[in-house]
């Protein structure tokens, strides 16, 4: 064996950009050290200008009490309350319309996205110039649209449409019947609990079943019963504990029942639309990128169409459509911010608007708001990649 | 943790060496121009003519402060605000000054750490209802959609007024009085409340002024004033002493026309003071002597711009009432100039 | 009867015209609008709106519409329908904002230059592309220069910008930048140098993470207290960098998902021939990554487009800023929903034909890879 002549470890000044492993280690530093020069810059200069100013900072107004009025409540909240609770107050009111926004937007979008993938020439015309027409123009210019067409077309509430008796459509709102529990109501609310864990019990039964045996059971139809029958039972059975308050016109606006405000439906109209147009999208391409061998190997073993459907294309186009379509509800929750333009009062614009305004706080109102879509933006990520980590085809 | 904390106490040392920094009249100087915020849009008191010049009668204070300090009245920029972005803009430098109806409190004193040079303008919050609504007084507008600018105090007292009253009512706030002006009309709300000088100038702006009143509750003190940031004097009592010009020139009957002549030939020593062929007075500002005489030629003295922008004889139509001079039983007072 | 028969030899009949039922419209019509029961009701349900909804837009939108009336209350009483009026008188100033009207020509240049400067980049069979390509490189000179003034034309202050203009500036100058901060960014996430990467994800995550109008604002009103006191830098050109980090944010991303699209063994041969990793990046795996991009990265360029609506919310007049103080006029007040739809078109016709050339490269650049 001919000795390979070996240099001891020389370590040479150049060697900091030269070497490959140093040079990586040298970059590093140097990354590090110019974040926390521009760091440093950033706090230095911010302490500088609040002193200059003296200004002082902390969170202690949070529990002062706010002063202001909000017209969309989820609870109690009124000018006593604290800042906190305005911004509460503004959290659920953004929940609540992504909420709302998501459950259409999705229904929305998969019909469409369907829709498109028919072989009806007219409909499926019809639902590309939707898409287009949607995707294409701000959803700033679609919202003030709505509230415009909501506000100046919408008849006063004296002379308010009335489509269904008890329903009330005017520029103040849509309002509604709506259910007053009495305290019995909670054995309903208990049965509807106990009813969805056992449709859960039953779907886990039946898949066992079927992965022993191959039988399949008509699990959606039996779960979606049990969840509907056994509530309405005990409605009956514990006489009736909830009724129906209706909103009628008292004074200048509609009293009882229930009123979502023009600014709510502007938004919420115009988020799911929006968003319906770009979840159909994903959903075409989903369905499109199983490949057509797939259908036609179903077919060859005898499947059903419908089942075809449902247990071969469905599974597989999901792992096409999840990842985007949750990045899309996000974006729709992000997207509810601009509720400011409308005048709904969501996180953005109670705590990050009028609070921020009446206290002077602009550094901890803005940094308040910012963590929170920061920590719905992280969860639901985090829960995305746990998703497609779980999902994914392993490959090499 | 432990590094980023030393750095931050780091950053605290060398911020206080650092603290001390140039004037602001030493900073507009600099760049030519006073830079100074205005509203958003409020017929009379501040609106962009066909060129998109700021014209009214917030920014007539601008101008003065501006031909003060350069002897050119054009040498102003102006930054739109609205209730919610004013202060920030204010206390992060982007403004020099505001000049946008804005009430004077204490804590916008003491807690946002403003100066307010002085009151142009006495208002109060009022209420404006359609005609049609057959309401004669405030008490009875429980359970009514109220239009409200958020941001301002209007939106506290509002709340404070039906909470004291036990009564309801749903706020629809709104940025900014063209917002406000739309929703009222469209019949989003029943109500309009602000400052019952915006709500005559905004009903001057309707197709049918007749068909709205406004309802006999004043319901607070709105005080209106420009104002600066704390920490630079000097640059407050130049905008306050050019305020007390304005004010002043009409209590003495000088006006943009008869200003140059007034200043040699008048007998009264305040006026050849004010108009800086007398005594010092720019001096002791650090601005040129002339300075009141140039502040005065920009718009004309106090009574001039308000009838030029806001009274009688405009669409607006506001009577002098609490700001006619305190000679004539009003509240429009300047300190002595001396 | 029988003498019109003519005779064949089994075999030589020629061929038959197919039944009407089965060829031109009619077949079309079977096979793609009432090929069953289902489709039937939904293309007579389909055409029953298109009856319901076409012709009354058409009259709302062009036969009953006014274009030159002076005020609101003369259109309706004309006619019922949109009142395009207030768009007629007002159009000078949604194209411009307050840019000076004698001064106005330089903004039409800098347009009608902006395509000069994108037909080599956007086409490849355009005569003379070399000499274009070094235009289109100094082009964000001329038309800095061209818009803002200097260099012997009149200055003009950015806060005179405002309507499309200003839309299209935004747009596309977040465009041009966002293009390569993107491309570092994504770099960054996928580096091995741990620092970079964590630096990278930290930034792009916090970007994603929180809405632009947020981002907006702190540019607007916060980023005084982060600068040296007394600094004081143009809104517009904060509102550009904001926008530009918000897109350059989602760029990363959707070029990351290109870089991981690449197989391991490019990455595997170019490091085996001896390449640099700038080498390696530039010359094999960034061609590859940024052409599966191409559809994210123009739907990211669209959003980035449709989103400079929003700076309308710190206010800078763009088309929907200059709408409200249209509105306030009170000789238009009430018609937003004309000017709100002559925007919307504006922006549906740039959107749009931005996709349609995303569609035209894709395709370009697949052409070697059909089957």
């Amino acid at each position: 064996m001919s000795a390979i002549e070996y240099q001891g470890p020389s370590f040479k000044l150049e060697d900091l950009w030269t070497d490959r492993r140093w040079r990586a280690i040298s970059i590093q530093i140097l990354a590090l050290a110019g974040l926390f020069a521009f760091l440093a810059f950033i706090v230095n200069n911010t302490i500088n200008n609040l002193s200059l100013l003296g200004v002082e900072t902390g969170y202690g107004f949070l529990a002062e009490p706010s002063n202001y009025d909000i017209n969309q409540t989820l609870i109690e909240y009124d000018s006593r309350s604290s800042h906190f609770r305005a911004a509460i107050v503004g959290l659920l009111n953004t929940g609540v319309v992504a909420i709302a926004g998501i459950i259409a937007a999705t229904i929305l979008g998969f019909t469409v996205g369907v829709l498109r993938l028919s072989g009806n020439w007219l409909i499926s015309r019809i639902m590309y110039c939707y898409v287009e027409f949607t995707r294409n123009v701000p959803l700033l210019l679609q919202i003030l649209l709505w509230y415009g067409i909501v506000v100046h077309s919408l008849p006063r509430p004296k002379n308010a449409l009335e489509p269904l008796s008890g329903i009330f459509l005017s520029n103040r709102g849509f309002s509604v019947p709506a259910p007053v529990a009495e305290p019995a109501a909670w054995a309903i609310f208990i049965a509807f609990v106990i009813a969805i864990a056992a449709a859960i019990g039953f779907g886990q039964y039946a898949k066992r079943v079927q992965e022993a045996t191959g039988k399949i059971y008509p699990v959606i139809s039996i779960g979606l019963g049990l969840i509907v029958v056994l509530p309405v039972l005990t409605y009956f059975l514990s006489g009736q504990p909830i009724s129906l308050d209706w909103p009628a016109l008292r004074g200048f606006n509609f009293a009882g029942g229930m009123t979502v405000t023009p600014e709510f439906v502007a938004l919420w109209f115009a988020l799911s639309i929006y968003t319906a147009s770009f979840i159909s999208e994903i959903v075409r391409a989903g369905i499109q990128s199983v490949s057509h061998g797939q259908t036609e190997a179903a077919y060859s073993l005898g499947i059903k169409p419908s089942w075809t459907m449902r247990l071969v294309i469905l599974p597989q186009a999901l792992r096409v459509i999840l990842p985007p379509l949750i990045s899309q509800y996000l974006n729709l929750t992000k997207n509810s911010s601009l509720a400011i333009a409308v005048g709904y009062m969501d996180v953005v614009a109670t705590i990050g608007g009028i609070s921020l305004n009446q206290t002077g706080r602009a550094l901890e109102c803005m940094s308040i708001v910012l963590a929170t879509y920061l920590t719905i933006s992280l969860v639901i990520s985090t829960i995305m990649n746990w998703y497609n980590k779980r999902v994914a085809l392993v490959e090499r | 943790m432990k590094v980023l904390s030393g750095l931050i106490a780091a950053a605290a040392v060398a911020g206080v060496a650092t603290a001390a920094s140039a004037g602001t009249l030493d900073d507009i100087k600099a760049k030519g121009f006073v830079q100074c915020g205005v509203s958003t849009g409020v017929a009379g008191f501040a609106f962009t003519d066909d060129k998109g010049n700021w014209q009214g009668f917030d920014p007539a204070v601008c101008q003065a402060v501006g031909a003060a300090i350069f002897g050119d009245p054009s040498k102003v920029k102006y930054t739109p605000t609205t209730g919610k972005t004013r202060f920030e803009a204010l206390k992060s430098g982007e403004i020099d000054m505001l000049a946008r109806n804005t009430t004077w409190t204490l804590s916008r004193d003491a807690d946002l750490k403003l100066t307010f040079v002085g009151i142009n303008y006495y208002d109060g919050q009022g209420f404006m209802v359609p005609k049609a609504l057959g309401v004669k007084s405030a008490k009875e507008l429980g359970g009514a959609s109220v239009c409200i600018q958020t941001g301002t105090t209007t939106e506290l007292n509002l709340a404070e007024y039906f909470r004291t009253n036990n009564m309801k009512y749903e706020p629809v706030p709104i940025e900014t009085n063209a917002e406000g002006r739309q929703n009222y009309l469209a019949g989003r709300c029943d109500v309009y409340t602000t400052d019952a000088s915006g709500l005559a100038a905004t009903r001057g702006t309707f197709e049918n002024p007749a068909d709205h009143v406004l309802l006999p509750e004043i319901i607070s003190k709105e005080p209106l004033g420009p104002l600066v940031r704390h920490g630079d004097d000097q640059w407050a009592d130049i905008v306050r002493w050019t305020l007390n010009v304005l004010i002043t020139a009409e209590e003495l009957g000088v006006t943009a026309a008869n200003a140059d002549k007034m200043s040699t030939s008048s007998a009264n020593p305040e006026v050849k003071r004010m108009l800086g062929t007398e005594g010092n007075t720019g001096e002791m500002l650090g601005l040129r002597p002339d300075w009141g005489l140039q502040a005065l030629k920009a718009g004309g003295n106090y009574g001039e711009i308000f009838e030029r922008f806001i009274g009688s004889k405009t669409p607006i139509g506001l009577e002098r009432g609490l700001n006619a001079q305190w000679v004539n039983g009003g509240l429009i007072y300047s300190p002595p100039i001396r | 009867m029988t003498d019109t028969t003519e005779t064949f030899a089994p075999g030589t009949h020629p061929d038959l015209p197919p039944p009407l039922g089965s060829r031109g419209i009619v077949k079309w019509m079977r096979e793609n609008l009432f090929s069953s029961a289902t489709n039937t009701v939904l293309t007579l349900l389909g055409a029953y709106l298109i009856y319901l909804a076409v012709p009354a837009f058409l009259d709302w939108f062009i036969l009953d519409a006014v274009f030159d009336a002076g005020s609101r209350n003369e259109c309706w009483e004309r006619a019922g329908g949109a009142c395009w009026s207030v768009v007629v008188v007002r159009f000078d100033q949604l194209m411009y904002g307050f840019y000076p009207e004698e001064l106005r020509w330089r903004v039409d240049l800098a347009f009608l230059l902006l395509f000069v400067a994108l037909a080599p980049v956007l086409f490849d069979k355009v005569p003379g592309r070399r000499y274009l390509a070094i235009f289109s490189i100094v082009y964000p000179v001329i038309a800095f220069f061209l818009l803002w003034g200097g260099m012997g034309l009149e200055p003009v202050e950015s806060a005179k910008f405002g309507g499309f203009m200003l839309t299209v500036l935004i747009g596309v100058s977040g465009i041009i930048a966002s293009l390569p901060l993107g491309i570092v960014l994504a770099l960054g996430r996928r580096s091995e140098l741990i620092v970079l990467r964590v630096v990278c994800i930290c930034f792009i995550e916090f970007i994603r993470g929180v809405p632009l109008i947020t981002l907006l604002f702190i540019a607007s009103t916060l980023l005084n207290y982060f600068l040296p006191p007394g600094s004081n830098f143009d809104l517009l050109l904060r509102v550009l960098i904001m926008v530009t980090l918000f897109a350059a944010a989602y760029l990363a991303e959707v070029i990351r998902g290109g870089l991981q699209a690449i197989p391991k063994g490019q990455f595997e041969a170019a490091m085996s021939m001896g390449m640099s990793y700038w080498k390696m990046m530039g010359l094999i795996v960034l061609p590859q990554a940024m052409k599966i991009s191409i559809p994210g990265i123009v739907n990211t360029f669209i959003g980035l487009y449709k989103d400079t609506t929003l700076v309308v919310i710190i206010g800078l007049l763009d088309p929907l800023g200059l709408s409200q103080s249209i509105l306030a006029d009170s000789k238009w007040q009430g018609l937003s929903t004309e000017i709100y739809i002559f925007i919307a078109i504006f922006f549906f016709l740039s959107c749009f034909s931005m996709s349609r050339y995303s569609i035209y490269l894709e395709n370009k650049l697949h052409r070697g890879h059909k089957r």
